[in-house]
C-alpha cells in the first residue's frame, strides 16, 4: 500500500518535474560543457559530445584577453542599473497614483499605460531612434537608460498596482489621522510593506536591461559602447564563423550577476509575483 | 474633549445619495452609537466626521471649529477600524507611538504616554511584538492604545468588535465602556450589531437608507419607536407585526385579524383619535406575550404552537395566532411542544401602533 503510493507520487510528481527540470537546465548544461572544450574536441564528431574529454580554461582566456568583455559587463551594468532606477521611481509613483489618489483619469490613465507595453519594440525603435539622433545621444550608453524605461515602466506599474492594492486603504487612512502628510505615508507605510514589491519589480527590470539586445543593436556601434549580448553576438560572430567556445563563456559570466540577483531575493520574487500582503 | 455638530450633511456618490440631510449634535463626553444595516450611511457619516471622506453639503463643527475643510490629520481625532489597521512591518510601540511622533512630541514624552495607555490597556509585554505575532483581541487593543495615546478631542470607532469572536466580544465591549467612563472623551461609535447599540450608546442613532431615523437613548429607542424600522432593528428577536383592522365602539377601540381579537386600553385608544385609516399595524415585541391559563376573549390570543426554540435563560415559541405568525418568550420554566395549544396575554400598555401607510408610531412624541 505504502509502495503503491511511492510509485503513485513518483510518477505524478517527481518524473514529470525531473523532465521539467532536465529540458530548464539542458541549456546551461550545454553552456557550460561548451566553455571547457577546445575547438579541436568540440567539431570531433567521434567524440561523446555530452562528455569533456580534455577540459581547458582557453575559451576563458579568448574572451578576457581578446575582447573587452569587461568593458561590456561594465557597460551593462551601467545601463541595468540606472534603467532599473528610473524605471522604478516613475512606477511607483505612477501606480501608487493611479491606484491610490483616484483622480478622474485614473482608470483610463493604467489602462493606457498597459496598452503602451503592448506595442512591440521592434516597432518603436524605429521613432525612438529618431528621438536619440535628435538629442545626439547615439552610441551613447544613455541612449539605452533613456529608451530602457519605455518597456519596463509599464510592466513595473501594473505589477505595482496590484501590490498597492492589495495594501488595505484603512492603514493609510489610519496614518492621515494620525497626523502623516501623503510624502510621509508613502515613505513610512507604503514603501517598506511594498519592499517584496519593489524587488521583484526591480529585479525584472534588472533582467529586461541585462538582456535587452534590439534598443542596443539598434543604437550603439562603437565596439567599447557595447552591452554583453551585443559585444558577444557582434564580436564573437565573424560572418558565418561561430567562435562558440568563447560566445558560451561569455554566455556564462553574463548569467552570473542575473541568477546572483534571483538567487538572493528569491523569496521576495515570488511573495511580490503574487502580490499577498500578510500581516 | 469636544462636542460634535453634523449640519444638514449630505453625501454623494455620484449617482448614490449616501447620507441625507443628517442632522446631530454629539454633546462632549457623550457615546453615541450609529446603528443600522449594511448600506445605511453609518460608516460614511463616521469617514465624514474623519475626515476621510469630503462632504457634499451641509456644515461638521468639532469643538467650535468648522471642519468641512480641514484635512483628517489637523482635525485632532482618533479612529479604530474595523480590520485594526496595524501597521505590520512596526513594532507595537512604534506602532502606538507613530502618530505622537507625526505631531513632534518629545521621545521622553512618547514614551510615558505610550507606557501608560498600554498599562490601560494591558498590553504593557507586547510593547515590543509585531502585530503578526498578537492575537485578534491583542491586536484590537493595540488599535486601541494607538487611539488613547493621541489624547484626541474626538474617538471614532468603525465597528471595531466584529472581528473577534462571540464572547471576545461581549468582553471588549465592556471594557470600552469602562475605558470611555474613564477617559471622558466623545465617542462615536457605528456598529451593524443592536445589542452593541443598546448595551454601549448613551444615545443610539438608527439609520437607515442614509437618513436618521430616529435618535434616543436605548431604552427610549425600545420602548417608545418611532417607526416600524426601529421597533423591528432593535431587540431580538424582532418585534412581531401584523395589520389589523380598527373596530370603534364608542370610546372603546379593538384591533382585529381573523379570529383574532385586542381590545385597546384608553390611553392607546387615545393615539388612534384623528387617525382616518382602517387599518393600523400593531408591534409586540415577544417577551411582552406570556402565557396564561385561561382565555379572556378581546385581552388573550389563542395560539398553535409551530416550533420551540429554547435559548437557556427564555423559550421563544413561534406560534400561529388567527392567521398571524407571531413569536413570543414564554419563560423557561414553560414546557410546550409543537401541535399544542397556548394562549398567550399581550402586555397591553407596551402595544405599539403604527400607521399603515407611513409606518410611523402613532401617539409618539418623541422624536
Amino acid at each position: 500500500m505504502v509502495g503503491e503510493r511511492a510509485i503513485s507520487k513518483a510518477l505524478k510528481f517527481y518524473v514529470p518535474l525531473g523532465l521539467y527540470l532536465l529540458f530548464l537546465l539542458f541549456p546551461f548544461y550545454w553552456m557550460v560543457n561548451t566553455v571547457f572544450k577546445s575547438d579541436k574536441e568540440m567539431y570531433n564528431l567521434e567524440l561523446n559530445p555530452f562528455y569533456i574529454h580534455s577540459p581547458t580554461l582557453e575559451n576563458i582566456v579568448h574572451l578576457f584577453t581578446r575582447t573587452i568583455f569587461l568593458k561590456w559587463m561594465a557597460n551593462t551594468f551601467f545601463v541595468a542599473i540606472l534603467s532599473t532606477l528610473m524605471a522604478l521611481g516613475a512606477s511607483l509613483l505612477a501606480a501608487y497614483a493611479i491606484q491610490r489618489l483616484r483622480f478622474r483619469t485614473s482608470q483610463p490613465t493604467g489602462v493606457a499605460i498597459f496598452l503602451s507595453y503592448l506595442i512591440p519594440q521592434t516597432i518603436l525603435f524605429i521613432p525612438l531612434a529618431h528621438v536619440i539622433f535628435q538629442l545626439k545621444l547615439w552610441d551613447s550608453l544613455w541612449a539605452l537608460v533613456l529608451t530602457y524605461p519605455t518597456f519596463l515602466v509599464p510592466f513595473c506599474t501594473w505589477l505595482l498596482m496590484g501590490y498597492f492594492k492589495s495594501i488595505p486603504k484603512e492603514m493609510e487612512e489610519c496614518a492621515m489621522i494620525d497626523g502623516a502628510s501623503r510624502v510621509r505615508i508613502f515613505r513610512s507605510i507604503i514603501l517598506p510593506l511594498c519592499l517584496p514589491g519593489i524587488l521583484s519589480a526591480g529585479i525584472f527590470c534588472f533582467t529586461l536591461s541585462w538582456n535587452e539586445y534590439i534598443y542596443a543593436l539598434a543604437f550603439i556601434s562603437d565596439t567599447s559602447s557595447k552591452t554583453v549580448p551585443i559585444g558577444l553576438v557582434t564580436e564573437l560572430v565573424r560572418g558565418d564563423v561561430y567562435h562558440w567556445g568563447p560566445l558560451m563563456a561569455g554566455a556564462l559570466c553574463a548569467s552570473v550577476p542575473v541568477a546572483l540577483v534571483y538567487s538572493f531575493f528569491v523569496e521576495h520574487y515570488v511573495a511580490g509575483m503574487t502580490g499577498a500582503l500578510k500581516e | 474633549m469636544a462636542e460634535v455638530r453634523l449640519q444638514s450633511v449630505c453625501k454623494r456618490f455620484e449617482e448614490v445619495v449616501a447620507v441625507k440631510d443628517f442632522n446631530l449634535f454629539i454633546q462632549d463626553k457623550e457615546f453615541v452609537v450609529l446603528v443600522g444595516p449594511s448600506g445605511c450611511g453609518k460608516t460614511t457619516t463616521l469617514r465624514m466626521i474623519a475626515g476621510l471622506e469630503e462632504i457634499t453639503s451641509g456644515e461638521i463643527f468639532i469643538g467650535q471649529t468648522l471642519v468641512n475643510r480641514v484635512p483628517a490629520r489637523d482635525r485632532n481625532i482618533a479612529m479604530v477600524f474595523q480590520n485594526y489597521a496595524l501597521y505590520p512591518h512596526m513594532t507595537v510601540y512604534q506602532n502606538m507611538a507613530f502618530g505622537l511622533e507625526m505631531r513632534k512630541t518629545p521621545k521622553e514624552e512618547i514614551r510615558r504616554r505610550v507606557q501608560e495607555a498600554a498599562d490601560i490597556l494591558g498590553i504593557g509585554e507586547l510593547l515590543q511584538r509585531k502585530p503578526k505575532q498578537l492575537s485578534g483581541g491583542q491586536r484590537q487593543r493595540v488599535a486601541l492604545g494607538r487611539a488613547i495615546v493621541r489624547k484626541p478631542q474626538v474617538f471614532l470607532f468603525d465597528e471595531p468588535l466584529s472581528n473577534l469572536d462571540a464572547k471576545l466580544r461581549v468582553q471588549t465591549r465592556l471594557e470600552l465602556k469602562k475605558l470611555h467612563s474613564r477617559l471622558s472623551t466623545t465617542a462615536v461609535y457605528v456598529t451593524h450589531d443592536q445589542v452593541e447599540a443598546m448595551t454601549m450608546g448613551d444615545r443610539i442613532v438608527v439609520m437607515k437608507d442614509g437618513l436618521i431615523q430616529q435618535v434616543g437613548s436605548p431604552l427610549e429607542l425600545y420602548n417608545f419607536p418611532a417607526n416600524t424600522f426601529v421597533a423591528g432593528f432593535l431587540g431580538s428577536p424582532s418585534m412581531n407585526f401584523f395589520e389589523a383592522a380598527l373596530k370603534r365602539e364608542g370610546s372603546a377601540v379593538s384591533v382585529c385579524k381573523g379570529s383574532l381579537r385586542i381590545d385597546l386600553p384608553p390611553e392607546k385608544a387615545g393615539f388612534l383619535e384623528g387617525y382616518k385609516q382602517e387599518t393600523v399595524i400593531v408591534g409586540v415585541r415577544p417577551e411582552d406575550l406570556k402565557p396564561v391559563q385561561e382565555h379572556l376573549p378581546g385581552r388573550t390570543l389563542q395560539a398553535l404552537v409551530e416550533v420551540v426554540e429554547p435559548i437557556g435563560n427564555e423559550t421563544y415559541v413561534d406560534v400561529e395566532a388567527g392567521g398571524v405568525s407571531l413569536i413570543a418568550g414564554v419563560g423557561r420554566n414553560v414546557q410546550v411542544r409543537p401541535g399544542e395549544k397556548l394562549i398567550l396575554m399581550p402586555a397591553l400598555e407596551r402595544i405599539n401602533l403604527f400607521d399603515t401607510q407611513s409606518q410611523r408610531a402613532l401617539g409618539l412624541h418623541h422624536s
